[in-house]
């Protein structure tokens, strides 16, 4: 192969002498050796095998901007708002910085669910790999925890009563609710205190704990080695140098594959930062325009889009305690996934019509589910479908063990489906 | 510094308001928010729309509402008007062209004046759009009930008084009965003009066309900026895509 | 495997893509080192000020703040005018303004526009701290062959009338002159000089 040649190229020189001067104190060629040219995946990925590594390039982007938004920032309620501005309109590039940062924080979320859906289709969750689904649904909440503090920054309308209704959530908390909520805030009200406190888990505690189950998630990933759209180990067919058969070295082969994926998301991505930034009213809400204010309530108050389909099922209730426990219910249940699905074979392309069936209603039941929790709550009609939607999204994982373990499969291929392109 | 100017202002929009509630005559009872749904149809791109708003804007709006996150200059570059214009015929006495659009009143003062203070305007049409605001300043009726001697279609018992009566002229507006029997409820049906105003229905939606415009404008004053960006940008990511693209299919010519 | 007519083909494209790449990073790297520079507000806040000086006797100086540095307006008397002319070029470190940092116009004896007005940052450019005026002439403190000036106390560094240091001082040039013109007899404008001329 090719990377042979490079590496003789390579071999010669200063630069030979600096990296084995390098490799005697870190291990720096054993590392891209492991990781990247000689971490050997399936050749047969498809489309959706690129949000992963969209999900970084998203996670980079957050933390570069993020880190430049705090140096303009200012996290008190006297001056959160006009600070905002401040970037918007005096800090030079400020607007760019602050458009990329909220375009990224629902971009996050969209590579995400795709990224789980995928999962989801191939059976990525299952043995062996049990342990990188749950790092993965960890990232998940941490996600979901930042996502909720960065909201309260801009001390908009929407970021304070939004967070009124999530952290009132905690009070149905049994028992100790009324303290927890009050320890939350450490106010008795979403106070320049909360504000205080949210701007430190959102720029240091949940970002440095966020990049550290990332790396766990890439370390348990390239322990069992990635999965792919037949749902086959390819570990079990290797040539006589332990070099699986269907695997390509993942570089240069999906770096290169992977850089097509990136510049069609930037492209996607710019074209809402610099055409659409407030994504009609989804990405930047236009209550949020206004200045929070404690004493007058939005007229209609909807947690951003990446939150509805939970906030859909809390709705659905009409008990503020069971629908605060599904809602919980409902993000807890997906840790579960590798256990509550019995069927041996991994990718949906081998799996009976069963599981094609319950996937496609979850799918259609999320969708459904975020577009009701977007919707005012007094249609009776949307109360209805939101609680339809809720039992379908429930039932797809209580009922997983049985309709999963009765499963009519087909048989699965010994090698990955793969045709060259001309 | 700017009291005396703020005291005329004030003056000429009480003395407004003032004239609309001696004119009242009918009883017309204000009741639930107006459907009317005209469209603003906005340009930012529009310079003399812009330079017509900003005048407006601020003869009209300033007296009670500050624009505080606007600075006059960058007004000056993006609008093209000159330094001297911006001095001689957007600021207030005592400002530096670098200064932000605010004013002398204070929240407190207008909170004791108008029941609620006037928001500062710097976002409002990113808050509320601009077929909003367009239909609001176009809404205004009649109604001895409120203080200001005037309601409004789009934000009942807003606290605003119409300071642009005397262009718009007295309205008073005619409410219909709506739904069967036993749940029925008041809609808008029609304005109906008391006294015109010094301008005709067509400039008046012009004039107030162009404060819109200006506010949409403020709201985000990079818009234009950010979408020329926009391409330039897209235009890279396509020629960037196209080599990876070579590139991908290229290395991929090994894989069987 | 690939043949050699490939293997030019895919070395192009690798080197065409990573230059693409590079100047992407760099194009998207400017926002976020431009960022860094001041911001309108702070230009705002940066902008020249205007100091109204009829009131400012001969032989007083009043201090104003321009860009968060003291900048001193001094109007000098006829006295001090000639003990400025009398300190010889050999007791001052840099007497031509040679190595010191003044707009062209400021580059001569008096180091001003107006003979009379001096206007001056009174930043010791030793270490930063701000001298003092010492008008006095020969005090007990700082000698005979003190004709008045400026005296630093962080590091005893001193300056001549017109902001020149002496021979001796730890300060290596001259006090700093910002950009500066007038707009009226009486009327300084600091930090804005257009249409002045050496």
């Amino acid at each position: 192969m090719s990377g042979a040649r490079t590496e003789a190229a390579a071999g010669n020189g200063r630069m030979a002498q600096l990296i084995g001067w390098i490799d005697e104190r870190f291990p720096l060629t054993s590392l891209i050796r492991e990781h990247a040219t000689e971490y050997y995946a399936a050749k047969n990925f498809n489309a959706w095998y690129v949000f992963g590594v969209l999900a970084m390039v998203v996670l980079v982007i957050q933390l570069v901007t993020g880190i430049f938004l705090t140096m303009n920032y200012k996290p008190s309620a006297e001056d959160a708002f006009a600070s905002v501005e401040y970037i918007m309109r005096d800090v030079q590039w400020g607007w760019l910085i602050r458009y990329m940062h909220s375009t990224g924080a629902s971009a996050f979320f969209i590579v995400v669910y795709l990224h789980m859906f995928r999962a989801m289709l191939y059976g990525s969750y299952k043995n062996p790999r049990e342990l990188l689904w749950l790092i993965g649904m960890v990232i998940y909440m941490a996600l979901m925890a930042e996502g909720f503090f960065g909201y309260l920054l801009p001390w908009g309308q929407m970021s304070y009563w939004g967070a009124q209704v999530i952290v009132s959530l905690f009070g149905a908390v049994p028992g100790v609710g009324a303290d927890l909520v009050e320890w939350i805030r450490g106010d008795y009200f979403i106070s320049d205190i909360t504000l205080n406190r949210f701007f430190a888990l959102h720029v240091i505690a949940v970002p440095l704990v966020l990049v550290m189950l990332v790396v766990m998630h890439i370390m348990a990933l390239h322990e069992t080695g990635s999965l792919n759209p037949d749902g086959i180990e390819i570990k079990q067919h290797k040539d006589s140098r332990g070099i699986p058969l269907d695997g390509i070295a993942f570089h240069p082969y999906y770096t290169a594959k992977d850089l097509v994926a990136i510049v069609i998301f930037l492209a996607l991505f710019a074209a809402v930062v610099f055409f659409a930034p407030e994504m009609g009213g989804y990405f930047l809400e236009h209550a949020n325009f206004e200045p929070a204010s404690m004493l007058k309530t939005p007229e209609h108050i909807a947690p951003v889009w990446y939150f509805t389909p939970f906030y859909a099922i809390l709705r659905s209730v009409p008990s503020k305690g069971w629908g605060a426990f599904l809602m919980v219910a409902a993000i807890v249940l997906l840790f579960f996934l590798p256990w509550l699905d019995r069927c041996r074979v991994k990718s949906i392309r081998y799996r009976g019509w069963t599981y094609k069936l319950a996937l496609s209603v979850f799918a259609v039941s999320f969708v459904a589910l975020g577009y009701l929790g977007l919707q005012p709550a007094t249609e009776k009609i949307f109360v209805y479908a939101a609680r339809l939607f809720s039992a379908l999204y429930f039932a797809f994982f209580l009922l997983m063990p049985f309709y999963t373990r009765a499963e009519k499969t087909r048989p699965v291929p010994e090698r990955v489906k793969y045709h060259a392109a001309e | 510094m700017t009291t005396m100017h703020t005291q005329y202002r004030l003056r000429r929009m009480l003395a407004a308001a003032l004239a609309g509630s001696l004119l009242a005559a009918g009883n017309v009872a204000a009741s639930g928010g107006g459907a009317l749904a005209d469209h603003a149809g906005v340009d930012v791109s529009n310079v003399a729309s812009l330079q017509r708003g900003a005048r407006n804007f601020v003869n009209y709006c300033m007296g009670c509402h500050s624009a505080q996150y606007v600075r006059y200059n960058r007004l000056g570059q993006d609008l093209g008007i000159s330094e001297k214009q911006l001095v001689d015929n957007l600021m207030f006495a005592a400002q530096k062209p670098t200064e932000t659009m605010t004013i002398a009143m204070r929240p407190a003062d207008a909170a004791r004046w108008f029941g609620t203070a006037p928001p500062d305007l710097s976002l409002i049409a990113r808050n509320r759009g601009a077929d909003y605001l367009f239909n609001f300043l176009r809404g205004f009726y009649l109604d001895p009930a409120r203080p200001s001697g005037v309601n409004n279609v789009m934000l009942p018992n807003t606290a605003m008084p119409h300071v642009l009566a005397e262009l718009q002229g007295v309205r008073e507006a005619v409410f219909a009965e709506e739904g069967s029997e036993g749940a029925t409820h008041t809609v808008f049906h029609e304005f109906r003009t008391v006294a015109p105003g010094r301008l005709g229905a067509e400039e008046y939606d012009q004039f107030v066309r162009d404060i819109v415009n200006f506010l949409v404008y403020i709201g985000e004053p990079i818009q234009l900026e950010r979408q020329r960006l926009g391409l330039a940008v897209l235009a890279f990511l396509l020629v960037f895509g196209i080599l990876s693209y070579l590139l991908k299919k290229e290395i991929w010519k090994d894989v069987r | 495997m690939s043949d050699e007519a490939d293997l030019s083909r895919r070395h192009f494209l690798t080197v065409a893509t990573s230059v693409a790449g590079g100047v992407g990073v760099v194009l998207a790297a400017t926002p976020f080192v431009a960022s860094f520079k001041p911001s309108a507000r702070a230009q705002a806040l940066g902008g020249p000020i205007q100091v109204d000086i009829s009131k400012v006797e001969a032989g007083a100086m009043v201090r104003v703040v321009w860009r968060g540095q003291p900048v001193w307006v001094l109007r000098r008397t006829p006295e001090m005018m000639q003990h400025l002319a009398s300190v010889p070029d050999s007791s001052l470190k840099d007497p031509g303004s040679n190595e010191s940092d003044q707009p062209a116009y400021a580059k001569n004896t008096t180091r001003a526009v107006k003979p009379d007005i001096l206007v001056v940052i009174g930043n010791c450019t030793h270490l930063g701290c701000a001298p003092i005026e010492r008008f006095d002439v020969a005090p007990a403190d700082l000698g005979p062959d003190w004709v008045g000036g400026f005296y630093c106390p962080c590091h005893g560094s001193r300056f001549d009338l017109a902001g020149r240091v002496m021979v001796g001082s730890p300060a290596p040039t001259n006090l700093p002159i910002p950009p500066y013109r007038f707009v009226g007899d009486n009327l300084v404008l600091i930090g804005d000089d257009t249409g002045a001329s050496a």
